[in-house]
């Protein structure tokens, strides 16, 4: 693996032995010193175009704790703002000696464009409504270590699917784990076509809620009332909101899950959000050992992993 | 712009709206002086293996002059129209300033002065192509502006564009319409549909185009007037052009290289070389476009040639500008694309053209003693693979990079003058 681009890139094997390698990872952030010097003298550059702090700490966190040496390029006070191209961008930071470029981008399909500029490995830390591999990641390992395996399970994705990056990679990665995934919204909120897309679809939340194994809840943005996609946030919330009232009658053993950051009282109701089947907070635990886990798969060498555990 | 040497084109198959038949072709002072079996002259031009055709017209070009000159310029992109086989184009008046006024029509007549093909200007319909306000198309009319349109967005407003039509009637020119409903396309980047919702872009749907489409054979029938309608993209159009045209409206078509070769698929590496609008749509779309340019409906091919500069095609691609280049590549698109006979084929790419241009008179006409030297030879045979470097453009924004392809042009003669021979320009 030259770069994580996308989920569908990736076949079930190469998704299955990151999660394995996660395992690993998630055991060295559970030492007292959290730390290893896999990737000692590796430079990764986080390059965010688009405001995100949980997934740039994230990433740097993950980078940090394999001894990587990390820089950090955001927007708002770099010489993007003079003009400077994309292009010039890269090459002017690879010039630098770096290997890995984690790209966060507001346009899709940017951390393809950047793979044309750099022999550094390019991470897709969220590109446009394309995708988002590393959140899918944390997701599937998510609920693989709630329940084993994803096999035969059922997933509904809520919300606006058509401008989520998150959905994307998480029904990659959910179908290639064997899920069963269902598309939850309303019309205006599902992609245009669903040819290749494996997955059903219901405008009715109420119908699939009890059958569900996991339910993933998509931030929904004010914007997409003002592009009528929607009338209000309150119809919305009354069709497709996981309220209290719904979450009863979701199953004992079930999941809540959500990438963050949650519209309390939107998409999630508060009290839900904070309940025991709400595994959102451990999504996020899960998100250091994932990025340490992809880091190390494009970075580091298999003798490095064996001598670690070693150790 | 003439040569003042005699020269012949010796051994080629001439191929015009008169049909075919071998013979030699003699150019002289920006005329064919005689045509015939063994001519002599004191240059010859060899066209063993050819077809010489009327030269092509080209209803789509956009020059970039003035004010995008690191895109194009009328020398090069003439250039480039003259290597393509081209010896008229017409020029897009999306330029900056726009083209709505007898002064930038002059301007932009003056610059092309010394083209190496003949350079129609068009002129916009509404006053800076806003969409707002008729320009003043009687001033244009009278430097002999033949074509009006807004191209690079459509006229919008119902009301407008009906009086569009009534005055261009009594003024004898042709509207040409970019059809898109903005309200349906805006912050769009391709076309919309299994590859838009898989690569997570903004996607137009083939109905933007439709509903403009429909709308102007509506406003054809109801004022009597003529409509030319640029870049068809989709099979609805194709079908609704039919209609009209059964009709006995007085509609014509152009359609694409890349509308007929490539499908919205190749946006899937995300390189902007391939976002263009119309956009590049399904398959099934291309395959009407390909059907209506074999069965007449579509009227002719014209190129879009749209350039832009490297670092432009290298932004993101929902921010990248649309357009590809086409006038070097369109022959060789058409004859490796549509298995046409060569006397339809030249007919898609010169005497229709040409027609709808309002250049005939010079243009696509029969090769015969007497008509203007206005030629074309090329080899329809000869294979090739289309490089990056873009050619005679100052751009290189090819979508076709690596692409084998067959049939090239060797000589072009443009106003009496051999302006590429052996498929070198000559200035």
């Amino acid at each position: 693996m030259a770069n994580l681009l996308s989920i569908a890139d990736l076949p079930r094997d190469d998704i299955e032995s990151i999660l394995d390698l996660t395992d690993h990872f998630a055991e060295v952030n559970r030492r007292p010193i959290p730390k290893v010097p896999a990737l000692r003298g590796r430079t990764v550059v986080s390059l965010f175009y688009e405001d995100s702090t949980r997934t740039r700490l994230s990433f740097e966190t993950a980078a940090k704790r394999l001894g990587a040496d990390t820089m950090t390029f955001t927007v708002g006070s770099s010489s993007v703002k003079k003009g400077e191209s994309l292009r010039d961008t890269i090459q002017t930071i690879d010039a630098f000696g770096v290997h890995a470029f984690v790209v966060r981008h507001k346009s899709s399909g940017v951390p393809h464009q950047v793979t044309r500029w750099t022999d550094a490995a390019v991470v897709n830390a969220g590109d446009g409504w394309h995708e988002h591999p590393t959140q899918a990641l944390l997701d599937t390992y998510t609920i693989r270590e709630r329940f084993g395996a994803l096999d035969g399970r059922h997933i509904a994705i809520v919300g606006d699917i058509n401008h989520s990056r998150v959905a994307r990679s998480d029904v990659a990665a959910f179908t290639a784990l064997g899920a069963r995934v269902t598309l939850v919204g309303p019309p205006t909120f599902l992609p245009p076509s669903l040819v290749g897309w494996p997955v059903d679809v219901s405008f009715d939340l109420d119908e699939v809620i009890e059958s569900l194994d996991v339910c993933y809840l998509l931030r929904i943005q004010q914007e997409r009332i003002d592009e009528a996609l929607i009338p209000s946030l309150r119809e919305y919330t009354a069709g497709y909101g996981l309220t209290t009232r719904r979450a009863a009658r979701l199953r004992e053993d079930a999941l809540i899950m959500h990438p963050g950051p949650m519209n309390r009282g939107v998409e999630i109701a508060p009290e839900v959000a904070d309940e025991p089947r709400s595994v959102i907070t451990q999504q996020v635990a899960n998100g250091v050992a994932v990025r340490m886990a992809v880091l190390f798969r494009l970075l580091g060498s298999e003798s490095q992993l064996e001598s670690m555990e070693q150790r | 712009m003439s040569d003042p040497v005699e020269f012949v084109i010796r051994g080629g198959r001439i191929v015009d709206t008169d049909g075919e038949r071998s013979g030699d072709v003699v150019v002289s002072d920006g005329r064919i002086v005689a045509v015939g079996p063994d001519l002599r002259a004191d240059r010859v031009l060899d066209a063993g293996g050819c077809v010489v055709a009327p030269g092509f017209v080209d209803l789509h070009t956009h020059l970039r002059q003035p004010g995008k000159e690191e895109a194009e310029t009328i020398e090069t992109g003439s250039r480039a129209a003259a290597l393509g086989g081209f010896t008229c184009v017409v020029a897009m008046p999306n330029t900056t300033p726009a083209i709505d006024s007898a002064a930038v029509v002059r301007e932009v007549q003056h610059l092309a002065a010394t083209a190496l093909c003949e350079v129609v200007v068009s002129g916009a319909i509404t006053v800076g192509r806003a969409g707002e306000a008729l320009s003043p198309m009687a001033e244009m009319a009278q430097l002999g502006v033949r074509i009006f349109t807004d191209d690079g967005t459509g006229v919008q407003d119902d009301r407008l564009m009906r009086r569009a039509f009534e005055y261009a009637s009594g003024l004898g020119v042709t509207l040409a319409q970019h059809c898109e409903v903005t309200s349906l396309s805006e912050g769009t980047c391709m076309h919309e549909g299994e590859w838009s919702a898989r690569l997570g872009l903004p996607g137009q749907p083939s109905e933007a185009e439709e509903l403009m489409v429909m709308r102007d054979i509506a406003l054809a029938r109801l004022t009597g007037g003529r409509i030319h309608f640029q870049h068809l993209s989709s099979a609805g159009s194709v079908a609704m052009v039919a209609a009209a045209k059964a009709g006995g409206l007085a509609v014509t078509a152009e359609a694409t290289p890349h509308h007929f070769t490539l499908t919205d698929a190749a946006c899937a590496g995300y390189d902007p070389v391939f976002k263009v609008h119309p956009p590049l749509r399904s398959s099934g779309d291309r395959d009407a476009v390909r059907e209506g340019l074999r069965d007449g409906t579509i009227d002719a091919i014209a190129t879009d040639h749209a350039p832009h500069p490297i670092h432009e095609k290298e932004r993101p691609f929902d921010e990248a500008p649309p357009g590809m280049l086409g006038l070097e590549y369109a022959l060789a698109l058409a004859i490796t694309e549509l298995n046409l006979d060569v006397a339809d084929l030249v007919a898609l790419l010169s005497s229709r053209p040409a027609a709808i241009a309002g250049v005939g008179a010079r243009h696509g006409g029969p090769i015969v003693e007497g008509a203007p030297a206005n030629l074309v030879v090329f080899d329809p045979d000869a294979t090739w693979t289309i490089d990056a470097s873009g050619g005679a453009s100052r751009s290189s924004n090819v979508p076709y990079v690596g692409r084998t392809v067959r049939g090239r042009v060797r000589h072009t003669v443009a106003g009496g003058e051999a302006v590429v021979i052996d498929g070198n320009a000559q200035r």
